[in-house]
């Protein structure tokens, strides 16, 4: 059964545990964080930081108040840096968490370039650096253990499980809070189904979220060019063989006509 | 001793500033490869490719694209005609796909892996399908040029046994670019909703072969035009073949100009076109000025009939290609993907130095082995005399 999250951000209360959960479990390390104008908002995730709480302010009847989003990978269906990838280093398990296999990695970054969701963060500061994200703790999922920033999470606004009954779960949230939530899953249908899910009762693009992003796997559009290339190949080399030899003879024929 | 049997490389000043270049270039290579990208560049996590890729490999590919075009006209349609500028397409072409490799290590931020995607085959992945043809394509380029080296280094067998490989490279040779041209096109549809809907399309790749088909002329024209200057040969006379063969240019620019309004109207992209962005304006620019306008010089008679006029023309084509893959790279991806990226002094000093390696390895090429054709009948007769000297003094011919 493919697992996931559902990240409910109207119970989000912005204490940023998960944040501490993940560094804790995953051994990442403690950086100055880059002081920004204002409060906390608007900070990216990086290579150090698989999972960050975003701030937002925003304007809701009227009011004035906070929003608070947790972003980390969202652990497409269908992951565009899985097909990116020449080497085969992303891999899309069956449990659900996309992970990497560093041993592997060329960095070309073009994992970097493809993720709709500007996931895969880089080491710049290595010699030779990986590229890091959300895994979903893969480790403690085959330990049996939860991922360590929906078990930190002190409200229930992240919670884990399987991902068809998380999305029945938020389903049933807003038929039963029609009046709370906006009528939308995110990660159901985005870029062809994601294993994290949101709900929200602001529309997402006020919380940064990309909503302009296509329903189908990013990896079809690929495929769908990219499967000709045998066929070219051999058509081609058979019709250039074809060109070489009939206009050879020609040539040929020419030159004895000339002696 | 004649100037076929001894290696020469003539020092001028400005090949002494190449030189300076270069070294730098592998100064700055060696501090990258031991200490990171994040210490030799400004690429970040917004901008994860930059002016490497973009520039050297994305246009450099793009910019050898004359090799394989005119080896389809010259080699597999036979027209005879073109033959004097085959050596120098290939020769360019060569350099150029190797500069392109030459980058393309530099980037990889573990290098020392760069051989894995030869046996960890991710087939879905469009960057497979570039690496292992732009690989191949290098070698199967070399082993073309292996015919030029043996008949300078005079090894009769060898020289045989690469002839007779010829047909095949050449056959190989136009099929595999043919691949890899349109595919580097193909690497940006995975950034579907992001690149700016004037450059993404589905059929991104066939406008990225197209430009590199068309560019082929062009590219000949602008470096026949510098090899004059720089050897004091006779441009005027090989005028005829490269406007000629610039109509190949003139068709596909058309065609591009046509597919591009297809594209749009079946996307219902207009919109994008006129909405005075600054992708907009950037993309009306790409189309007008390099696109349309070289089009339209082209088919006034006097200006391509003029040295200046065919010359003005190619650099204008050239330009345009390379503005178009950095608008698809930075100018079609920036909105999409913030923060900010402007390359660093040792990014440039890179690509010059990769630049400037390939200018003096082709001005040594070309001055020691056979690549301009009209001096071919002249050492064919040389070689012929030679033999003839070498058989009456009784010894056989000087070897190199």
């Amino acid at each position: 059964m493919s697992k996931g999250m559902l990240i409910d951000i109207t119970k989000c209360i912005g204490c940023r545990a998960c944040q501490n959960a993940c560094k804790q479990w995953n051994d990442l390390p403690v950086l100055p964080t880059p002081s920004q104008e204002g409060t906390f908002d608007s900070l990216e995730t990086d290579a150090y930081n698989w999972t960050r709480v975003g701030f937002h302010k925003v304007e809701i009847n009227g009011k004035v108040q906070w929003r608070f989003a947790k972003r980390q990978c969202m652990h497409c269906n269908e992951p565009a840096c899985e097909s990116a990838c020449f080497v085969h280093a992303f891999v899309k398990t069956p449990e659900g968490p996309v992970v990497y296999k560093e041993n592997l990695c060329v960095g070309c970054r073009y994992c970097m370039l493809a993720c709709p969701f500007q996931v895969p963060k880089y080491e710049w500061d290595k010699a030779f650096p990986l590229v890091r994200k959300c895994r979903m703790c893969y480790d403690r999922l085959q330990e049996g253990m939860e991922p360590a920033c929906t078990t930190a999470c002190p409200t229930g606004a992240n919670i884990f499980g399987d991902r068809d009954e998380l999305l029945a779960e938020a389903k049933n949230r807003i038929k039963n809070n029609p009046d709370k939530y906006i009528d939308h899953v995110y990660g159901e249908k985005e870029v062809g189904g994601t294993s994290v899910l949101y709900l929200s009762d602001i529309p997402f693009e006020e919380l940064g979220f990309r909503t302009d992003v296509t329903t189908r796997g990013i990896p079809q559009y690929t495929w769908s060019v990219l499967k000709w290339t045998p066929h070219i190949a051999i058509g081609w080399t058979a019709v250039l063989t074809a060109l070489y030899m009939y206009t050879k003879r020609r040539v040929d024929a020419d030159e004895e006509d000339e002696h | 001793m004649d100037q076929y049997t001894r290696w020469t490389f003539r020092m001028t000043p400005y090949r002494v500033v190449l030189i300076a270049l270069t070294l730098l270039m592998v100064g700055v290579a060696t501090y990258r490869l031991l200490f990171g990208l994040g210490a030799a560049t400004n690429l970040n996590d917004e901008w994860p490719w930059g002016l490497w890729i973009g520039f050297d490999v994305l246009t450099g590919v793009a910019l050898a694209g004359g090799g394989f075009s005119t080896c389809f006209i010259i080699h597999i349609l036979h027209k005879k005609k073109y033959h004097s500028i085959a050596r120098a397409a290939l020769l360019t072409s060569l350099i150029g796909y190797l500069l392109v490799m030459g980058g393309l290590f530099f980037d990889i931020g573990r290098w020392y892996n760069f051989w894995r995607p030869f046996f960890y085959w991710g087939h879905h992945s469009v960057l497979f399908e570039v690496f292992w043809c732009v690989s191949l394509y290098t070698t199967v380029q070399v082993l073309e040029f292996g015919h030029i080296l043996f008949e300078r280094i005079k090894s009769e067998p060898l020289k045989k046994l690469f002839d007779w490989m010829l047909p095949g490279l050449f056959i190989i040779g136009v099929m595999l670019p043919t691949l890899h041209q349109s595919s580097l096109g193909s690497l940006y549809i995975i950034t579907v909703d992001r690149l700016y809907p004037t450059w993404w399309s589905m059929i991104i790749p066939v406008f990225f072969l197209t430009s590199a088909v068309f560019v082929g002329p062009a590219m000949v024209t602008f470096e026949g035009w510098l090899a004059s200057k720089a050897y004091g040969r006779n441009f005027q006379a090989e005028m005829p073949v490269l406007t000629s063969l610039w109509k190949v240019t003139a068709w596909l620019l058309a065609f591009y100009f046509v597919l591009k309004c297809i594209d749009l109207t079946y996307r219902d992209a207009w919109g994008y076109v006129f909405n005075g962005s600054f992708e907009a304006n950037m993309f009306l620019v790409e189309i007008l000025g390099f696109i349309l306008l070289p089009l339209v010089l082209f088919l006034i008679p006097s200006v391509r009939n003029s040295v200046g006029g065919l010359v003005t023309t190619s650099i204008l084509v050239v330009v345009g290609v390379v503005f178009n893959r950095m608008n698809v790279v930075f100018t079609g991806m920036a909105d999409a993907a913030g923060g900010h990226y402007f390359p660093s002094w040792m990014e440039w000093s890179l690509t010059i130095g990769l630049i400037s390696a390939g200018i003096l390895v082709y001005c040594f090429v070309v001055e020691n082995f056979n690549i301009f054709h009209e001096d071919q009948e002249a050492y064919k007769a040389k070689l012929k005399k030679e033999k003839a000297r070498a058989v009456a003094g009784g010894g056989t011919p000087v070897q190199a």
